[in-house]
C-alpha cells in the first residue's frame, strides 16, 4: 500500500527516479573495483539486477563469472571421484572427495576434544597448585601452558605465523637492498652475480646450513620462538627475499629522471628523497614483488617445515606420510586443499593492496 | 518446580565434593615426596609401538602425578632425536639401546648419555620382500601343514644372497641407524647364517667392508616405502613397520628377534648425565612414571593391551592402524598373509625385571660394536664394564623402584632388589652361543663372523693389531 503511494506522489518526479537509478549504477561501479580486487566479482551482476538493470545480459555476466568457475570445479569433483578409487597405493585407494570431506569433519572434532581436554588439565593443575599452597609451597606454584599436540587448526596457525615471520625478514632486508641497488650502478653491479646466483637455490640446499648456524648461533631459545620455527623461517626468507629485492631495485631505477632532477634542484636531502619521491613511485613494484615473494614463501614454508619438523602444515603432511594409517592419505589431501586455499587468500590480500597503492601512485 | 531444583543443586554440589575428594585422595596416596627441580619437560620419541611407556606415562597421568609437565613430539630419525638430546632441546627421549653407549664412546656424535630405565624386550622383525621370500622359500623346511618351520635361519637366505652376487646385483638391505638393536640383530642373524654383514673401519663407516649384504640406514616409518620402491631387499625394523608391509602386501617377515635372541633388550630412555646430575629429583621423578607404565603395559597378562593400543593409533602417537600395531602389541605375529602365529613375549614391558637396565645388557651392545668394528681396537673385559657403568644407571631405577614401593603403587617382588646388574649367562640365541656379560672378550672369540681380540680392519681387510 505504501509503495504505491510513494510511486503516485506527485513530488517525486520521474526524472529523479532515473537519477537515482544512474547513481545507484556508479555506486555499484565503484564498489565492482573492490569487489573484483576481493576476488568477488560475480556479486556485481546481482546488484546490478537488484538495482533494476535488465537481467539478461547481467545473468550471462553471472554465468561468466560465477557458473563457469563452479562448473568447472564440479567437473574436477567429479573426475576426482571417478578416478581416485581405481588408484590404489599402498596405503589403500586414493581418498575421493567425500572420505576427504569426513577428515575435515574429524579434524575439527579432534581439535574441540583437544580443547576439552586442555580444559580438563587447566583443572588438574589448579587442583595440583592449590594443593601446594595448601602444603605452604606458593613459591612452587606455576601456571603451565597445555602440553598436549598441536591441533590442525594450532599448524595452520604457526604455519601464518612462521611464513609472516620469515616474510617479515625477507621485506626489511630486500626492500633498503633494493632501494641501494636501484639507485647506485655501482652498487647494483656488485649484487646483481650474487642475486643471481642465489635466486635459484632450493630451499632444501639452504636448510641444512640454516639449522647448523641456528643451532649454533640461536642458544638461548625463548618459548614463543621454537629453533625450529626459526630455522624455517629463514629458510622462507632466504628463498622469498630475491623477488621484492629485484622488483624494488628495477622500480626504484625507473623512476622519472625529472623527479630526481627536481629534487635535487630543491636540494632535498637523501632521506627526503628517499620518502617523498623514490618510494611512492616505486611503490607498485615493490608491491608486485612482495606479492611473488609471499607467494614463494608459502610453497617453501611447507617444505622447509617438513624437514625442519617445525610444527605446521608441512609438519603435519609429514607426520601423516610417516603415520601410514588408512585415513594418512585422505588427511594429506585436507591438508593439500587447506594449503592451497590459505595460499590463494595470501595472494588475494597482497593483490589487493598493490591495487590500492597502484591506485594511490597513479592519482 | 521448586521442589525439584534444591535436591538437585544439592546433588550437583555432592558430586563436585566427592569428585575433589576422589582426587585429592589419589593425590595423597602417593605424597609427592620428591620436588623435581625441573618439571616443565620435552621427550622426544621415534613412532614405534616400543615407544608405549612414554605415552601411557602421558595419557594415564603418571607424569602429572610425579608433577611433571611433560610434552612428547615424535622426532624425524634417530639422528635428529639423539641430537635434540645433546643440544638439551629434548630432556629425555626414546632411544635405541646402542645410542647412549656409542655416544658416550664417542663413535658417532660424542656426549655422555646415560639411562635408568629400559624400556622393554624384543619387539622387532626381519622382513623381506615378497620376491626375495619367493626364493627363499625352497629353502626353508614345512611342517605337516606346509607352514615354513620356525624360526627361519639366514641359511636359507643365502643362495639367494650368492645368487644376486654372482649376478652382480648388490642385495641391499635397511636397518635404522648404525648402533641400534636392529642393525645387531641384523647382522647377528645373517652372520648366523653364514651371510657377512661387513665392518666398520675408522676410516669408512658405511660398515660394508667385506660384506654379502650391503647394510645401509632407513628411518623406521619409511621402511615399508623404501622396500617397496625397490631400493632394499628386506629390513630390520620395530612394529608396527614389519606388520604393515604384511598388512600391504609388499613384504613377508621371516624372523621376530624373540627367536634371534629370546628376551633382548631393546629401547633405552636415555637423558644426558648432565641433565641427571642437574636435576635429580626430576631423573627419579620420571623414572616412576615410566615404571608406572611399564606395569601398566603388562599388568594382568596384557590385559591392557587394547586400550594401550588404541593410544597408540592416534595420529600423535604411532599413528598407524590400530589392526597393525593390535597385531603384535596382543601378543600375535602375522609372517606370510594368513600365517599368524602366538608370540605372547614379542613385547615384554615389564615382566622379567624388562626395566631394569642390566650391565650385560650394555656389555652385549659394546661386544657387538667390537665386533663389526665399530670400536676399532681391542678393549679388555674391564673396559665393557666400566663403559657400562657410566651408562646403565640401575641406582637411580632402583631409587624409583623403592619410592613406588613406598607409596604402595609397586609390588617389591616385582624388582631384582640383590643384582650386581649382570644377567646370569645367556644362551638362548639362535646359534645356541652362550653370552656372559662378564667375559666379552671370550665371548667374541666364540662368533663365527667377527673381529676378535687382536683383529683390526685396515685398507677394507681384516688384520692383526701392531703389525
Amino acid at each position: 500500500m505504501t509503495t504505491v503511494t510513494q510511486s503516485l506522489d506527485p513530488g517525486v518526479s520521474p526524472p529523479d527516479v532515473a537519477q537515482k537509478r544512474e547513481s545507484r549504477f556508479a555506486a555499484i561501479a565503484r564498489l565492482a573495483t573492490y569487489l573484483n580486487i576481493l576476488g568477488c566479482g560475480w556479486v556485481v551482476p546481482l546488484l546490478r539486477i537488484a538495482a533494476g538493470d535488465s537481467p539478461r545480459p547481467q545473468l550471462k555476466e553471472l554465468w561468466q563469472l560465477l557458473g563457469i568457475p563452479l562448473l568447472g570445479i564440479a567437473v574436477f569433483i567429479m573426475l576426482w571421484a571417478g578416478v581416485a578409487p581405481n588408484i590404489n597405493t599402498s596405503l589403500g585407494a586414493i581418498p575421493g572427495p567425500e572420505q576427504v570431506w569426513e577428515q575435515v569433519g574429524a579434524l575439527w572434532e579432534d581439535h574441540k576434544a583437544e580443547r576439552q581436554k586442555a580444559v580438563a588439565f587447566h583443572k588438574r593443575q589448579d587442583v595440583r597448585n592449590q594443593k601446594l599452597i595448601d602444603a605452604g609451597k606458593a613459591e612452587r606454584v606455576k601456571q603451565r601452558a597445555y602440553t598436549g599436540k598441536p591441533t590442525y587448526l594450532d599448524q595452520i596457525v604457526t604455519s601464518l605465523i612462521t611464513v609472516a615471520f620469515g616474510f617479515f625478514i625477507a621485506t626489511i632486508i630486500a626492500v633498503p637492498i633494493g632501494i641501494a641497488s636501484g639507485l647506485s650502478r655501482t652498487v647494483n653491479g656488485a649484487l646483481n652475480p650474487l642475486i643471481q646466483i642465489l635466486k635459484p637455490v632450493s630451499p632444501l640446499a639452504w636448510l641444512p646450513l640454516v639449522t647448523m648456524v641456528v643451532s649454533a648461533v640461536y642458544v638461548d631459545q625463548v618459548d614463543v620462538l621454537p629453533k625450529s620455527m626459526v630455522v624455517s623461517a629463514i629458510t622462507v626468507t632466504l628463498c622469498s627475499l630475491w623477488p621484492t629485492l629485484i622488483n624494488t631495485a628495477l622500480g626504484v631505477a625507473s623512476i622519472d629522471k625529472d623527479l630526481m632532477n627536481v629534487g635535487r634542484v630543491l636540494r632535498l636531502s637523501t632521506a627526503t628523497t628517499i620518502i617523498k619521491l623514490i618510494l611512492p613511485s616505486a611503490l607498485p613494484l615493490i608491491f608486485t614483488g612482495l606479492r611473488l615473494s609471499l607467494g614463494v614463501g608459502w610453497m617453501v614454508l611447507i617444505a622447509a617445515e617438513m624437514l625442519a619438523q617445525n610444527p605446521g602444515l608441512g609438519k603435519f603432511v609429514w607426520d601423516e606420510f610417516q603415520n601410514g594409517s588408512s585415513l594418512s592419505l585422505a588427511k594429506i589431501l585436507v591438508a593439500v586443499f587447506t594449503i592451497g586455499i590459505i595460499g590463494f587468500l595470501l595472494d588475494r590480500v597482497m593483490y589487493a593492496l598493490q591495487t590500492a597503492f597502484t591506485f594511490t601512485t597513479s592519482r | 518446580m521448586r521442589l525439584n531444583t534444591v535436591p538437585r543443586r544439592h546433588s550437583r554440589l555432592g558430586w563436585a565434593t566427592a569428585l575433589l575428594v576422589a582426587a585429592m585422595a589419589l593425590n595423597t596416596s602417593h605424597a609427592e615426596t620428591l620436588e623435581p627441580e625441573k618439571e616443565e619437560l620435552k621427550f622426544g620419541f621415534i613412532k614405534l609401538t616400543d615407544m608405549a611407556p612414554i605415552a601411557i606415562a602421558y595419557e594415564k597421568g603418571y607424569f602429572e602425578d610425579e608433577g611433571l609437565y611433560v610434552t612428547v613430539e615424535p622426532q624425524a630419525n634417530w639422528k635428529v632425536l639423539l641430537d635434540g638430546v645433546i643440544t638439551g632441546e629434548l630432556d629425555g627421549a626414546h632411544m635405541l639401546a646402542g645410542q647412549p653407549l656409542a655416544a658416550t664412546i664417542g663413535f658417532g656424535t660424542k656426549a655422555h648419555i646415560v639411562t635408568p630405565f629400559s624400556m622393554d624386550l624384543n619387539g622387532n622383525g626381519i622382513t623381506v620382500s615378497n620376491e626375495i621370500w619367493k626364493l627363499m622359500k625352497p629353502n626353508v623346511p614345512a611342517d605337516a601343514d606346509g607352514r615354513p618351520i620356525h624360526p627361519v635361519p639366514a641359511e636359507a637366505l643365502k643362495p639367494v644372497v650368492e645368487q644376486f652376487k654372482a649376478e652382480g646385483k648388490p642385495f641391499n638391505m635397511g636397518m635404522v641407524f648404525p648402533v641400534s638393536t636392529h642393525n645387531y640383530e641384523l647382522r647377528y642373524w645373517l652372520a648366523a647364517g653364514g651371510i657377512h654383514p661387513g665392518f666398520y673401519s675408522p676410516t669408512d663407516i658405511s660398515g660394508q667392508i667385506m660384506a654379502d649384504a650391503l647394510l645401509s640406514v632407513t628411518p623406521p616409518p619409511q621402511m615399508p616405502a623404501t622396500l617397496e620402491a625397490g631400493t632394499i631387499y628386506g629390513y630390520c625394523v620395530g612394529e608396527p613397520w614389519n606388520q604393515q608391509a604384511v598388512l600391504k602386501g609388499i613384504g613377508v617377515p621371516v624372523i621376530t628377534d624373540y627367536e634371534i635372541w629370546k628376551n633382548n633388550p631393546e629401547k633405552v630412555f636415555g637423558m644426558t648425565a648432565e641433565f641427571t646430575e642437574k636435576y635429580p629429583n626430576t631423573t627419579i621423578a620420571v623414572t616412576k612414571a615410566l615404571i608406572r607404565a611399564a606395569m601398566w603395559l603388562d599388568e594382568n597378562d596384557n590385559a591392557n593391551r587394547m586400550d594401550a593400543v588404541k593410544i597408540l593409533a592416534r595420529p600423535e602417537y604411532v599413528g598407524a592402524d590400530q589392526e597393525v600395531i593390535a597385531n603384535s602389541m596382543t601378543g600375535t605375529f602375522e609372517y606370510e598373509k594368513g600365517d599368524i602365529r602366538e608370540v605372547p613375549d614379542f613385547n615384554v614391558f615389564f615382566r622379567y625385571f624388562a626395566t631394569y637396565p642390566y650391565y650385560s645388557d650394555a656389555v652385549w651392545y659394546l661386544s657387538q660394536m667390537r665386533r663389526w668394528g665399530q670400536i676399532a681396537e681391542h678393549k679388555d673385559d674391564t673396559w665393557y664394564d666400566a663403559i657400562a657403568k657410566s651408562v646403565y644407571r640401575p641406582d637411580i631405577y632402583l631409587k624409583a623402584a623403592k619410592m613406588l614401593v613406598d607409596e604402595g603403587l609397586a609390588a617389591s617382588i616385582d624388582f631384582p632388589w640383590d643384582t650386581d646388574g649382570y644377567r646370569a649367562p645367556q644362551s638362548e640365541f639362535i646359534d645356541n652361543l652362550t653370552f656372559d656379560g662378564r667375559k666379552p672378550t671370550a665371548y667374541l672369540a666364540s662368533l663365527p663372523i667377527g673381529l676378535k681380540a687382536n683383529d683390526q680392519v685396515e685398507d677394507g681387510k681384516v688384520v692383526a693389531a701392531g703389525k
